[in-house]
């Protein structure tokens, strides 16, 4: 076989498996949506982050607008201290309401910013002072029963 | 009589130890042969056409092998995938497990085993073969280096074709998934690109998958060269080296995916 031939060939291979490389980044994967050009760090203390995963998303309305990048524990206050990676794009208020939910019944869980009414914005490495944590659903439980037991005695 | 067991007994622990030093001077060697390789690289580069040969001759004739394995194996996945996540209703999320089992594990991993029973036992053979007819010998004998001329190319043929061929094999399987979930069964075809865009991401699942089929195609191509050059030049010797290059190479591939799944994805 002439050298040519195998030239066109492996050309062909090599293009081949680049293509199928573009289409598992574009089509398969999220390289064009998720991948934000210019961040800025914010942090969030939470007392309870449920199961909250690094590279969880962070979403206002619905819309992912940044990443959970860091997660770790504080010795001294006892909290879940996360650090969240948000595009630049997005400025929100300084009394922006963090919280921790779930996608779905028993999806994933995410962080969700409810952006308050305050004029100033948060600024890079601000920590975002108003936080709920995830609902754990034995507290709830619980809760709902201590509740019952006491309308039980209250009838006596 | 306990002086016979005893000389059994010494016996055996000998053969131990006889096993465990060749296996040892094996391994040395096959590091030494490794170096060997990366230092005359830069030689059998300069003759590119060798290399780009070889890539025809491993990476372009498996093209065949893996299109059509990753083809049903993403249909499998289809199918499988689709009856256990209807149970729990949640067969809008076959997408996320087609590609994400293809692009961390069954991309890499089936292609580089593929890719060692087609492409590494051929080289395996070749060079085997070569050695038994005294070719590598008598390059040798004319100036030209065995390895700048035969193993280097054989072995950089390997390692690049190898995640080109995975990610074929992934991108395939995908589209294997697709029909079989979307065209055959009717799963909504929005929920399935979106869902399944959602969870993958570039370069947590796809970049690792890419830089584990690499290190695959390094042992493989490795392996095949090493026990072609160093295969006893007989029939029975390269019939055995042949033998020990898949046998090797699918130990080799199982193992390291282990090591390298551990350290990519431990789900913090």
């Amino acid at each position: 076989m002439s050298r040519k031939l195998i030239d066109l060939w492996v050309g062909f291979f090599v293009v081949m498996g680049i293509a199928a490389l573009l289409f598992l980044a574009l089509r398969v994967g999220n390289l064009s949506s998720a991948n934000f050009a210019e961040t800025y760090p914010l942090t969030a203390k939470f007392d309870n982050i449920g199961g909250l995963k690094v590279r969880g998303p962070v979403k206002s309305a619905g819309v992912v607008v940044g990443r959970v990048t860091e997660i770790r524990f504080d010795p001294e206050t006892y909290e879940a201290v996360t650090m969240l990676t948000i595009d630049s794009r997005y400025r929100f208020p300084k009394d922006t309401f963090a919280s921790i939910l779930t996608a779905g019944l028993l999806g994933e869980q995410y962080i969700g910013l409810d952006a308050g009414g305050d004029e100033k914005m948060l600024k890079a490495g601000d920590v975002i002072a108003k936080t709920q944590s995830a609902v754990v659903l034995e507290k709830l439980i619980s809760q709902f029963m201590f509740n019952k037991a006491s309308e039980g005695t209250d009838k006596k | 009589m306990a002086d016979k067991d005893f000389a059994t007994l010494i016996e055996l622990i000998r053969s131990v130890g006889h096993r465990l030093n060749s296996a040892v001077q094996r391994l040395g060697f096959a590091a030494r042969f490794f170096l060997m390789i990366l230092v005359y690289s830069g030689q059998s580069f300069r003759r590119l056409h060798l290399t780009i040969r070889e890539i025809y001759f491993s990476g372009f004739q498996s093209l065949l092998i893996i299109l059509v394995s990753g083809l049903f194996i993403g249909m499998v996945l289809g199918m499988q995938g689709y009856e256990t996540l209807q149970r729990y209703g949640a067969s809008e999320a076959l997408g996320v497990l087609v590609a994400l089992s293809l692009t961390r594990e069954l991309g890499p991993v089936v292609a580089a085993l593929l890719f060692a029973s087609r492409a590494g036992s051929a080289i395996t053979a070749e060079i085997g073969l070569m050695k038994a007819t005294e070719q590598l010998t008598a390059m040798d004998m004319m100036a030209v280096n065995p390895i700048a001329r035969v193993v280097a190319p054989r072995f950089w043929g390997g390692v690049i074709s190898m995640p080109l061929l995975a990610a074929l094999f992934s991108a395939v399987g995908v589209f294997g998934g697709y029909l079989v979930g979307v065209v055959l069964i009717g799963v909504d075809e929005g929920a399935f690109w979106a869902q399944m865009q959602g969870s993958v991401d570039f370069r947590y699942d796809i970049w690792n998958g890419v830089v584990k089929s690499f290190v695959f195609g390094v042992a493989v191509s490795l392996i095949a060269v090493f026990e072609g050059y160093d295969a006893v030049p007989t029939a029975e010797g390269v019939s055995n080296s042949i033998k020990r290059t898949v046998v090797y190479s699918a130990l080799a591939i199982l193992a390291l995916d282990f090591v390298l799944t551990s350290f990519m994805f431990r789900g913090l």
